[in-house]
C-alpha cells in the first residue's frame, strides 16, 4: 500500500532538512522525499497544508502500568493516548507489578504490546531488583530480552556504589541508565516545591536542591564509570547550570525536561489540586525559563511526558495522601507549541529532534529520519489548530491532568507508525 | 419601590408630651416605683426608656434602673441576607423579682416582643413584664399587646411607621411613609 | 455586612472588614457567655458536625459549647469511631454528611487543604478548625479578639510569634489576620523552624529571642511539638528551653503591659515558663472563653438566620 503525503513543511532534523517535501510511502518504508510528487494510482493521498511532517516523535519516559496496575492503564489504552498525542513509540518505565527487573516481566510486555499496542513499546528495565536500590537486577537478562535502558524511576538509587555500579556494568551493554533525581532525606515528605507558596499553603516542600545534588552525584559517577546517564526530568535552575559544567568537561550525559516542568508553575498547586502534583515538582517561572533556553540551547536533548496515570479516586483525595503524576502523552505536543514554539523560544527543528532522533539515539533504536529507505514513522502537526484540552477525550485511563479546559494550540493531526496512519486529527483507527 | 413619606404623625413636642403621658401612667399602673425596671429594646427602645427613666425621675425623684436587650439572637424572621448587626445586651441589675417595663419604638406583628419576651426570661424571673410602645400599628400576628401606646395608627401593609428619635436619627418625629410603585421611567 | 463566603477556611481568604465584623460580633456573644443561662435560640434547629482526623479536646469543646450556646445541636464525630478508619475518602464522608442534612461542618485534619475539599464538596457551611500545616482562622481569631479586647485595636501594634513557626498553622493564620489589620507582626525560632520565604508575608524573621521580644505588646509563645527535636530540627528540648523559652527576664523586654498568648495546650517548663503561663500578663485562660464567643460569632455569621438552600 502506497501513501502520499502532500503539502506538508518538513522537518528533519537529522538531514538537517526543513521545507515543503512531500513524502511518499511504500511498504512501510519512505519511498521519496521530493518536491511535488504526483499521486500514482492506487496511491492514498493525505493533504497536510500547513503542517508540520516530522520523524515519528519517541517518548522515552511513559509508565504504561501493565502489568499489575491495569486499574491505571494498560498497554492497549497507553499506546493509544501515545498515537493520539502524536507518538509512534513509548518507552516504558518498570515500575509495574511486579517491577520489570528480570527478562520474563520485559518479555511480557514485549508480546503484549505486539498483542494490543497501538505504537511500538520499548521496555526499560528496572536498575535494580524490585527497584529497591539494593541489588543490581540481572541486567544482561534484560539486554538480552529486550530492555532499552535502566531506570529505577520513581525511586532513586540512593546509595551512589550501587548507582556506581549500575553504570559501569549497563556500560557492558551500552544500555543508558535513566536516574530519577531525588535525595529523599533532602525530600522527606514533601508534595511540592518548596518555596513561598508551599508556605503559603502549609505543604511540606522539596526543594530545588534535594534534585540538584542527586544531579550533582550521578554526574560525578558518570566521570568515574564513563557509564551513559541519562537525566531523567531535571526540573530546576540549578540542575541545568550542573548539566552544562558537566558537559563543558566532557562528561558523557543526556538530559529530558517534560513539557509541564517546561510550561508549568508551582502556582498550578493553589487551591490543593491534586492533579499538579507531580515528582520533581512543578517549580517556579524562572526554572521554567532556565529549563527552556537549556532545551533551545540543546543542553537538554530530549522532551518526554512522565505520562503518569492514576485512578480518579486515587487523585480525588487530600492533597497529601494523592499519588505523585500526571498524564502528559495526549497534551505534550499542543503545551511546547503553545508556550515554547510560537512565543519563537524553540524552533520546530529543536523540537521534533527532542522528541525524535535525540531519543532514538540515547536508547540505539531506530527512527529519527525520514531520509529515503527509513522506516515509515510519522508524525503530522497542525501548528493552527487550536483547542480545549478536554480529559474526557483522552484515550488514556488517566484523566489527572492539571490542563482541563485550557486552550492549547498545535494539535497532533496525524500519526503513522510502518506507513499506516494510526491516528488522524485526534481519532485512533486502531 | 421607593418609600414616599405621608405625613408627619407626631412632632417633637407631641412626642415628648406623650412620653410624659406614659411615664404617668407606668407608675400609677405600678404604684410607684418599687420593683420597676425599664428595659428599651435595641435600637430606638434604648433612647425610649431613657427619656422615660428621666420622666419618671422629674415625677417621682427616683432613678429607676435602666437596661437594653438585643434580641437579634432570639428572632425569628431573619433571612440570611438581611442579618443586621449583633450589638450587646446590657441589663446591669437582678432581673428576679422586678416590674419590668419593656420599651419599644413601633409594636407590628408582636414578632419582635416574642423575642424580646424570650430574651428576657432567659435572663432571670420577673414578676411582670409590661410593653410600652410610641405606636400601635397593628397587624398582629401574635397574641400580643402593649400596656401603655402612645398612638394607635392603623396602617396597611404598605406604609411603614418611622419613629425619628435625636439619639439616632437628630431629629424627633414620627412619619408614616408609603411604598410607591416606582413611576419614573 | 455578612461574610461573603459560605465557610471559613482561613484568613488568608478574610478582608480586614470581615474580621472586623466576626470580632465585633464575638463581642455580643461574650456578653452571652456570661450570663447565667448561657444559651440562645440564634441556630434552633441547626446541625452543627464536627468531624475530627486529629485528636483535638479543646478545638473541638470549644466549637461544641459554641453550638450548644446558640441552640444548635452538635454531633461529633471522631476518627477511631467512624467509617474513617473503614477507609472512606473524605469526599465520601462529606456527601454522607450532607445527606444527613447538617448546616456546618468544623473539620480537623493534619492535611492542609482538606478544608477546601470538603468546602467544594458539600452546600453546607465548612469551618477548618486546622489543616495540616495550613490554617487555624478560629485560633487567630480568638487571639485578635483577646488583644482587640485588652489593647483596643491593632494598627502600629507589635506582636512577637515565638517557637516553631515552620510547623505553625496558628502562626500562618495569626501572620495574615494581624498583618491585615495594620499590626506588625515579628516571627521568631530557630532558622530549621521557620518556613522558607516567610518574610514575603510582610512578617520581620528573627532568630535571637532577646531582639524580637524588644518592646512587643503582644507575645504569642507556640506550642513545641518534642517530635520535631527527633527529626533534628533542633539539637535538644534543653538548648531549645535555654534559647526560646518565654521567661521572667525575657517577658521584661517587652511593653510593661504587654500580653502572653498561648494557643494550649502549654509546656510549661520548655516554650514558656510557670511563672510567665500564670502571671498577670498571661491571657490563656481568657483565650480559652473568647474562643467559644468567637466561634459562636462564625457559626451565627456562617449559619444564622433564615436557612440556606437546601443541601446536595
Amino acid at each position: 500500500m502506497k501513501l502520499l503525503i502532500k503539502g506538508g513543511r518538513i522537518v528533519d532534523p537529522l538531514q538537517n532538512l526543513e521545507g515543503e517535501y512531500d513524502v511518499l510511502v511504500d511498504d512501510g518504508k519512505v519511498a521519496a522525499l521530493e518536491r511535488n510528487i504526483k499521486p500514482g494510482a492506487g496511491v492514498e493521498v493525505i493533504d497536510v497544508p500547513g503542517c508540520i511532517v516530522a520523524p515519528g516523535f519517541i517518548d522515552m519516559h511513559v509508565h504504561l502500568r501493565e502489568p499489575g496496575l491495569e486499574h491505571k492503564e494498560t498497554i492497549a489504552t497507553g499506546t493509544r493516548a501515545a498515537a493520539a498525542g502524536g507518538f509512534v513509540a513509548v518507552a516504558a518505565m518498570p515500575n509495574t507489578e511486579p517491577v520489570a527487573d528480570n527478562a520474563s516481566v520485559i518479555t511480557y510486555i514485549k508480546e503484549k504490546a505486539a498483542r494490543e499496542g497501538a505504537v511500538r513499546v520499548y521496555p526499560i528495565g528496572a536498575i535494580t531488583k524490585g527497584s529497591k536500590g539494593e541489588e543490581l537486577s540481572e541486567i544482561a537478562d534484560l539486554a538480552e530480552a529486550g530492555a532499552v535502558a535502566l531506570s529505577d524511576d520513581g525511586r532513586p538509587v540512593m546509595n551512589a556504589e550501587i548507582m556506581r555500579r549500575a553504570l559501569e556494568y549497563a556500560g557492558m551493554f551500552n544500555l543508558p541508565v535513566i536516574a530519577h533525581c531525588e535525595d529523599l532525606n533532602l525530600s522527606a515528605g514533601g508534595v511540592m516545591n518548596e518555596g513561598f507558596i508551599s508556605t503559603i499553603l502549609g505543604l511540606r516542600g522539596i526543594p530545588a536542591g534535594a534534585e540538584e545534588v542527586m544531579v550533582a552525584r550521578d554526574l560525578i559517577l558518570a566521570a568515574m564509570t564513563k557509564g551513559k546517564l541519562h537525566l531523567a526530568h531535571i526540573s530546576t535552575a540549578g540542575s541545568v547550570q550542573l548539566l552544562q559544567q558537566a558537559k563543558e568537561r566532557g562528561i558523557k550525559v543526556t538530559a529530558e525536561v517534560t513539557p509541564h516542568h517546561l510550561c508549568l508553575t508551582e502556582e498550578e498547586v493553589v487551591g490543593y489540586n491534586t492533579n499538579a502534583k507531580v515528582n520533581p515538582p512543578l517549580r517556579t517561572r524562572r526554572d521554567c525559563d532556565a529549563l527552556g533556553s537549556a532545551l533551545a540551547g540543546e543542553l537538554i536533548e530530549v522532551i518526554a511526558s512522565d505520562h503518569a496515570p492514576h485512578a480518579a479516586e486515587e487523585k480525588d483525595v487530600e492533597f497529601d495522601f494523592a499519588p505523585f503524576g500526571m498524564v502528559g502523552l495526549e497534551t505534550a505536543v499542543p503545551l511546547v507549541v503553545t508556550f515554547l514554539i510560537r512565543p519563537g523560544l524553540l524552533t520546530w527543528k529543536q523540537a521534533v529532534a527532542a522528541w525524535s532522533s535525540n531519543p532514538a539515539r540515547i536508547l540505539n533504536v531506530p527512527g529519527g529520519s525520514l531520509a529515503p529507505g527509513s522506516t515509515a514513522d510519522i508524525t503530522i502537526i497542525n501548528p493552527a489548530e487550536e483547542r480545549e484540552v478536554d480529559v474526557r477525550r483522552f484515550y488514556s485511563l488517566g484523566k489527572n491532568s492539571p490542563l482541563q479546559g485550557r486552550k492549547l494550540y498545535g494539535w497532533p493531526a496525524a500519526t503513522i507508525v510502518g506507513g499506516r496512519i494510526i491516528m488522524r486529527e485526534g481519532e485512533v483507527l486502531v | 419601590m421607593p418609600l414616599v413619606e405621608k405625613a408627619v404623625i407626631m412632632d417633637a413636642e407631641k412626642l415628648r408630651r406623650t412620653l410624659i403621658r406614659i411615664a404617668h401612667e407606668i407608675l400609677e399602673r405600678n404604684k410607684g416605683t418599687d420593683k420597676l425596671v425599664l428595659v428599651g429594646v435595641r435600637r430606638r427602645g434604648v433612647p425610649l426608656a431613657q427619656r422615660l427613666q428621666s420622666f419618671i425621675e422629674q415625677i417621682e425623684g427616683v432613678k429607676v434602673p435602666l437596661g437594653s436587650l438585643d434580641i437579634t439572637l432570639y428572632r425569628d424572621d431573619l433571612s440570611a441576607d438581611t442579618k443586621p448587626a449583633l450589638s450587646r445586651t446590657d441589663i446591669p441589675f437582678d432581673l428576679n423579682g422586678k416590674r419590668v417595663v419593656l420599651v419599644d419604638d413601633v409594636l407590628f406583628t408582636g414578632r419582635t416582643v416574642r423575642a424580646a419576651l424570650d430574651a428576657l426570661i432567659d435572663l432571670g424571673r420577673p414578676e411582670c413584664i409590661q410593653l410600652a410602645v410610641v405606636i400601635d400599628r397593628g397587624h398582629r400576628e401574635l397574641p400580643i399587646r402593649a400596656d401603655y401606646v402612645g398612638k394607635n395608627v392603623p396602617t396597611s401593609r404598605r406604609e411603614e411607621i418611622g419613629v425619628e428619635l435625636k439619639e439616632v436619627d437628630g431629629i424627633d418625629r414620627v412619619v408614616i411613609r408609603e411604598l410607591t410603585p416606582d413611576r419614573s421611567p | 455586612m455578612s461574610l461573603r463566603s459560605k465557610d471559613l477556611l482561613g484568613l488568608q481568604d478574610l478582608t480586614a472588614e470581615e474580621i472586623g465584623l466576626i470580632l465585633d460580633t464575638a463581642a455580643s456573644m461574650k456578653e452571652v457567655l456570661q450570663r447565667e443561662i448561657k444559651k440562645v435560640p440564634a441556630l434552633r434547629g441547626k446541625l452543627v458536625v464536627t468531624l475530627f482526623y486529629e485528636p483535638s479536646t479543646r478545638t473541638r469543646t470549644s466549637f461544641e459549647l459554641a453550638a450548644k450556646c446558640l441552640g444548635a445541636d452538635t454531633v461529633s464525630i471522631a476518627t477511631a469511631t467512624s467509617s474513617v478508619a473503614k477507609g472512606e475518602s473524605l469526599k465520601d464522608t462529606a456527601r454522607t454528611l450532607a445527606a444527613m442534612g447538617v448546616d456546618a461542618v468544623v473539620i480537623r485534619h493534619s492535611a492542609a487543604g482538606a478544608p477546601a475539599i470538603l468546602a467544594r464538596t458539600i452546600k453546607a457551611s465548612v469551618l477548618n478548625g486546622g489543616d495540616g500545616m495550613h490554617e487555624h482562622p478560629t485560633q487567630a481569631l480568638l487571639d485578635m479578639f483577646t488583644i482587640k479586647e485588652k489593647l483596643g485595636g491593632f494598627r502600629g501594634l507589635k506582636v512577637a510569634i515565638l517557637g516553631d513557626i515552620l510547623h505553625s498553622r496558628v502562626a500562618r493564620s495569626n501572620i495574615w489576620g494581624l498583618t491585615k489589620l495594620g499590626a506588625e507582626v515579628r516571627v521568631v525560632g530557630p532558622a530549621t523552624l521557620m518556613p522558607p520565604e516567610i518574610e514575603r508575608l510582610g512578617v520581620k524573621v528573627y532568630h535571637r529571642a532577646e531582639e524580637a521580644l524588644e518592646d512587643v505588646d503582644v507575645i504569642n509563645v507556640l506550642r513545641i511539638q518534642r517530635e520535631r527535636q527527633k527529626m533534628g530540627l533542633f539539637p535538644s528540648l534543653r538548648e531549645y528551653t535555654r534559647l526560646y523559652q518565654l521567661t521572667p527576664a525575657r517577658l521584661k523586654l517587652a511593653k510593661p503591659e504587654a500580653l502572653v498568648l498561648h494557643p494550649g495546650p502549654m509546656n510549661r517548663g520548655i516554650e514558656i515558663s510557670s511563672e510567665v503561663a500564670d502571671g498577670l500578663q498571661s491571657c490563656v485562660n481568657e483565650q480559652v472563653t473568647n474562643g467559644v464567643a468567637v466561634r459562636m460569632a462564625l457559626l451565627y455569621l456562617l449559619i444564622g438566620g433564615g436557612s440556606r438552600e437546601a443541601l446536595d
